[in-house]
């Protein structure tokens, strides 16, 4: 047996073993100077396991008595996950080594998270759940405060740390009530025991705890405090990686868990989860009209779409998942460009954040400026872009589930974000002419990622390039 | 080649509209005017050629929806070709005519170009008109119908500099709204009723609709009835007949060769071709084709009435075209359906003529319009005054009376006026006559002011007075052909014995249906249009034949047959109308002066047109701006701008600055939410019955 479970789980084996490798080699190395190396090889390494993942073939295998499961939905939501990772890596790599910050732990430690966040899209058991969200959650920390000279950096770090392990001490009260209650942890064993009838009290309050520790992992409102601190204290790639992964691992574990283990009381963590995603949407979208400074302002942003991808999952039906699904590789895709152009944002060499540098961009830089138009449209959800689709799936499974109002509160609360996204593109176009604007030159991985992103909002239209598909075989496994 | 003619102007409009800036200007005009001429002479080979029978053409699927089922067909008959070769003979003449007209327009500067915009807007009226006029079913029809209106809105504003000018446009499209209004609900009344619009089912349906009851405005009506009056409605609206007619005067805002083209000719006439196309429908709706009759008479005499007393040249005869066009309705309405058409193409002929004509006078004149200014001007412009002189003629109506010997409006007008002592009531009939002889009066009064007597005005505008180009005069000269003897040639086929009548429309002379009572009497005698029931079964089918008469229909014949006295009247009457204007205006100019200081309210209450746009003022057109502007101030401006404004810079920058007041940055506010989160979520769940 064991063979066949260590088969199952080889590409995190694999991922695991290149990590602990790699760090040998760099201590006993050049230290910081194989950084560079190592990036493009851990990056390298993310790449391979992505198409390893990809093309495994379709059938659903676990392991380890059900602790593991590799079924669709796993292995679309790692793809995303390895892929965007990859991507992010190399993206921050110049900024960190221009800033003295490319230390060989940097890709280390985001190989580790990564095999972290594979292991919670695959959780099949609580205690599975518990391992994969602890390896991301500690490499998260340390990535946080990777500028250790920084306050700011420090403080974010501490900040994620001390909130981080508040909302696993609730998670983990939710799985102990939920062990004491079901007898089992097994996700299996656990929708067996809550049967079809409703909760029994524990389990109810195990469900809503491990909720809490869940939406802390996504940033949902009232438990999304830390995100704008740690986003704008953190080095910029290190933001740019929170706002694209872990936000899928976290998503799909949710998605995860709550139809694996918690699939006979869809009514119960459903409306849950609607009154988090109508908070979220709301309070992102109404929190970012009154930032300048455009990480805090991802930082709401992705507050805002975190709640569509939740309004998604709360309509408890296959249709939810794969909404959800499309809506989140859709989210990665546009986030890696617009953090790909945030990276470039230099004034004489050093970063800016504030939106008001943008000022007629589109003069000095047309077609950048037109690149970051479509990301910001497609962000604001505006047709005919790829992000109008993901809206319009996310609303249309609110719809199918009888949540209209679910649905009219997405719609208000996107023209409420719209305007914030628009404000970037009226900046870039109509804004005063100040001086001092920003720097041209941009290093050829981030221009291709910045214009890779955008013509995927463009040329996706046609068919979203199958993920549509891919999202319901996926959402399928799921739920059933 | 009816396709051609149908999408020839099409084409030039668009080729001259978009293209000019690729091909220049005067080519592109060259191209529209070029094009126009080629559908004229399609359109002559085909009225020509034309056997009566009608054929149709289909061209493509319009609409597909339910039962509904439209194509874009051409439907040639005798009532499509006359109209065919009536708008692309005058529009084709003002083509070539704006070239000279148009060439240094005041209202534009140098280095402006407008010409191309012009010919683009009458080509594509052209094309309108034909597609309404060749259409093969009612929404084909609305479709030509709507576009004749938005080009002759465009046109009537092509002056868009000047303010009276957009003025006048809003009014010609709004006034016509009320009419299209009554269109569109005809329409849907029949499609109600018959589940089609196409022309031929409508008029198989229609003795079965003269039996049918239909509930509207809380009252139930006859539906023939009901349906013709709609659709008479919409007909009021496009031809200016009384109560919708104030737009009409002001479109003489628009540049002249448009008010010859559009508001004297084509569109205006739009509305008695519907009347006589629905023909098979109106005989079998005898109260709305009495309302037409009253309704025409009326328009008549008030329209010539007004024009007796205007000063402007272009406004007494846009009142004349009113005018005539009431007489038009009244031959449709007493059911003489061939008459309205004769007047139709004649009246087309004359009056353009007249328009071209007045437009070269102005063009002499520097765009003066008031003939109080004119006087005199035989001499200086020669050519101008023959042709004016010719449409005076031909619309007062001079001929040899007794016999089928005159101008064109001799014959025309004369046959109307017999149908409608033959057909109509006294009062449509001593209407006509009055208005006959004011016609004659107000026709010779503009001959006389402008082209008699001494030059008044401005001696500088006067010395300076010239011949138009040859462009503009050649136009002239071929409308003078067919105001001299588009009557003669055509009176026999319009208006000759029955025989001849129904040879030119295509209508069956022997009787086939089994109307007994007529059938079997009189064939010869009487050859009325029936049913011919071949196809379809048992079901109605539709008459054959490009209008039709009713069995029981013999206006045609009472009218040849009608008194002497009645035949001379409208003679004598214009005798009357020239004797008393050559006494006014040759012999004592001082007289008029003193006639309307001895009856100033009577002068006064035809100069402002019996105050119909006061009174409309009053009625909607205040109202309506007030409601307006009600709307907009506190409706749009206070409610919805308000409203939007006050959540878009009150209360979300104000959520804003509490979530952002409740970042503060401190770690055990931010531990505080997560708790009171979860305990508020628990309790949420325990309270709303979530377990057990």
């Amino acid at each position: 047996m064991i063979s066949a479970d260590i088969s199952t789980v080889l590409p995190e084996i694999v991922l695991a073993v290149y990590a602990m490798l790699a760090l040998i080699f760099a201590v006993y190395t050049g230290k910081d100077k194989t950084a560079g190396l190592v990036v493009w090889a851990s990056a390298g390494a993310l790449l391979a396991a992505a198409f390893w993942i990809g093309f495994s073939g379709t059938d659903t295998r676990t392991a380890f008595n059900g602790a593991f499961v590799n079924d669709s939905f796993a292995r679309f939501a790692k793809v995303v996950i390895l892929l965007s990772a990859a991507a992010v890596l190399v993206m921050g790599k110049d900024y960190m080594a221009r800033r003295d910050l490319l230390r060989f732990e940097y890709p280390v430690l985001v190989v580790l998270s990564v095999v972290g966040m594979m292991m919670m899209v695959s959780a099949g058991d609580l205690m599975s759940l518990y391992m994969g969200l602890e390896l991301q959650s500690l490499a998260l920390y340390v990535v946080a405060s990777l500028r250790r000279d920084s306050v700011k950096s420090t403080e974010a770090g501490l900040k994620y740390f001390v909130l981080g392990a508040l909302s696993s001490g609730m998670l983990l009260y939710g799985a102990s009530l939920t062990y004491g209650y079901a007898g089992t942890t097994l996700f299996s064993g656990i929708i067996a025991a809550a049967g079809t009838e409703g909760l029994s009290l524990g389990l109810l309050f195990g469900l809503v705890f491990m909720i809490t520790g869940l939406a802390f992992k996504v940033s949902a409102v009232p438990f999304h405090m830390w995100t704008p601190d740690v986003y704008e204290g953190s080095p910029t790639p290190v933001t740019a990686f929170f706002a694209t992964a872990p936000k899928m691992a976290a998503m799909g574990l949710f998605a995860r868990v709550m139809h694996d283990a918690f699939g006979g009381a869809t009514q119960d963590w459903g409306q849950v989860i609607a009154l988090l995603a109508v908070l979220s949407m709301f309070l992102g979208a109404v929190a970012a009209i009154g930032q300048r400074n455009i990480k805090r302002l991802m930082a709401y942003s992705s507050i805002t779409h975190m709640g569509f991808a939740l309004m998604a999952l709360a309509a408890g039906t296959a249709g939810g998942v794969q909404a959800m699904l499309i809506y989140m590789a859709i989210y990665v895709t546009m986030n890696v460009g617009t953090f790909a152009f945030i990276l470039s944002m230099e004034k004489d060499g050093q970063p800016v954040t504030d939106i008001g540098a943008l000022n007629m961009y589109s003069r000095a830089e047309p077609l950048k400026a037109l690149a970051v138009l479509v990301l910001m449209f497609s962000l604001a959800g505006v047709p005919p872009l790829v992000g109008f689709f993901g809206k319009f799936y996310a609303l249309k499974a609110a719809v199918d589930a009888d949540m209209a109002w679910l649905a009219i509160a997405g719609v208000v609360a996107s023209v409420i974000s719209a305007f914030y996204y628009l404000r970037i593109v009226f900046y870039m176009y109509f804004g005063e002419d100040r001086d001092g604007a920003l720097d041209g030159t941009m290093s050829p991985v981030l221009w291709g990622l910045l214009m890779a992103s955008a013509a995927i909002m463009l040329v996706g239209v046609i068919n979203l390039f199958g993920v549509e598909g891919l999202a319901a075989v996926a959402a399928q496994t799921l739920v059933n | 080649m009816a396709s051609i003619i149908l999408f020839a102007p099409l084409v030039g409009a668009l080729i001259c509209g978009f293209g000019w800036r690729i091909i220049g200007e005067k080519p592109a005009m060259w191209v529209a005017t070029g094009l126009l001429f080629l559908a004229a002479a399609l359109s002559w080979i085909v009225f020509l050629g034309h056997d009566g029978q009608m054929t149709q053409i289909p061209i493509l699927r319009f609409i597909e929806s339910g039962s509904l089922s439209v194509d874009w067909a051409i439907r040639l008959d005798r009532m499509t070709a006359i109209m065919l070769i009536v708008v692309t003979t005058v529009s084709s003449l003002v083509h070539l005519y704006s070239f000279g007209y148009m060439a240094h327009d005041p209202q534009w500067g140098e280095g402006e170009t407008y010409k191309p915009r012009f010919f683009a807007y009458l080509s594509f009226f052209t094309f309108a008109m034909l597609a309404l006029v060749t259409s093969d079913n009612l929404v084909q029809m609305f479709f030509g119908w709507e576009g004749v209106g938005v080009a002759s809105y465009l046109l009537i504003g092509f002056y868009w500099k000047k303010p009276s000018a957009n003025a006048a446009a809003m009014k010609a499209f709004i006034v016509n709204r009320v009419g299209d209004f009554g269109f569109a609900l005809g329409i849907m009344a029949l499609y109600l009723l018959t589940d089609s619009v196409l022309f031929d089912d409508v008029f198989a349906a229609a003795p079965e609709l003269a039996e049918t009851r239909l509930s509207f405005l809380w009252t139930d009506w006859n539906a023939a009835n009901l349906i013709g009056f709609l659709l008479f409605i919409g007909a009021m609206g496009k031809s200016a007949q009384l109560i919708l007619h104030t737009w009409l005067p002001d479109a003489m805002e628009g540049p002249t060769p448009v008010s010859a083209l559009i508001h004297a000719a084509t569109m205006v006439t739009a509305g008695v071709f519907l009347v006589c196309r629905m023909s098979p429908l109106y005989e079998y709706a005898p109260e709305a084709a009495g309302f037409i009759v009253f309704l025409g008479a009326t328009t008549a005499f008030f329209a010539a009435s007004v024009g007796l007393v205007q000063n402007d040249i272009k406004r007494v005869i846009a009142y004349s075209t009113c005018s005539q066009l009431g007489y038009m309705f009244v031959a449709a309405g007493v059911g003489v359906y061939s008459a309205a058409m004769f007047h139709l193409l004649t009246h087309a002929f004359f009056k353009a003529m007249l328009f071209l004509g007045a437009g070269s006078v102005i063009h002499a004149m520097h765009h003066e319009q008031d003939m109080r200014n004119y006087g005199g001007l035989r001499g200086k412009i020669p050519y101008t005054f023959a042709a004016m002189m010719v449409g005076t003629l031909a619309i007062t109506g001079v001929g040899i009376p007794l016999t089928s010997i005159g101008f064109a409006g001799f014959l025309s007008k004369d046959a109307i006026i017999e149908s409608a002592f033959a057909g109509g009531t006294a009062y449509a009939f001593w209407l006509l006559v009055v208005a006959a002889g004011m016609t004659s009066f107000y026709s010779w009064r503009l001959i006389f002011l402008t082209f008699f007597g001494k030059p008044r005005g401005d001696r500088h505008t006067h010395d300076h007075a010239h011949e138009s180009p040859m462009v503009m005069l050649i136009p002239l000269g071929v409308l003078g052909l067919g105001a001299v003897f588009a009557g003669m040639v055509w009176y026999g086929s319009f208006f000759g014995d029955h025989a001849q009548v129904n040879k030119f429309f295509g209508i069956p002379s022997h009787e086939v249906a089994a109307d007994a009572g007529h059938g079997a009497a009189a064939p010869a005698a009487e050859g009325h249009a029936a049913p011919a029931a071949e196809d379809h079964g048992a079901v109605a089918t539709a008459p054959v034949g490009a209008i039709f008469m009713g069995p029981d229909n013999h206006v045609m014949d009472d009218a040849h047959h009608a008194p002497a006295w009645v035949k001379v009247s409208p003679f004598i009457a214009m005798l009357i109308g020239l004797a008393v204007a050559y006494l006014f205006y040759i012999v004592n100019p001082a007289l008029p002066k003193r006639l309307a200081e001895s009856q100033p309210i009577l002068h006064r209450f035809l100069l402002n047109k019996w105050y119909f746009d006061e009174i409309y003022d009053a009625i909607f057109v205040n109202p309506a701006k007030r409601l307006g502007s009600f709307l907009w101030r506190r409706g749009d401006g206070d409610v919805i701008d308000g409203s939007i404004n006050g959540v878009a810079m009150g209360i979300i920058p104000f959520f804003t600055r509490l979530a952002g007041r409740a970042q503060s940055g401190y770690l055990f506010h931010y531990a505080f939410a997560m708790v009171l989160g979860i305990v508020l979520l628990i309790t949420w769940m325990t309270i709303s019955g979530g377990a057990e």
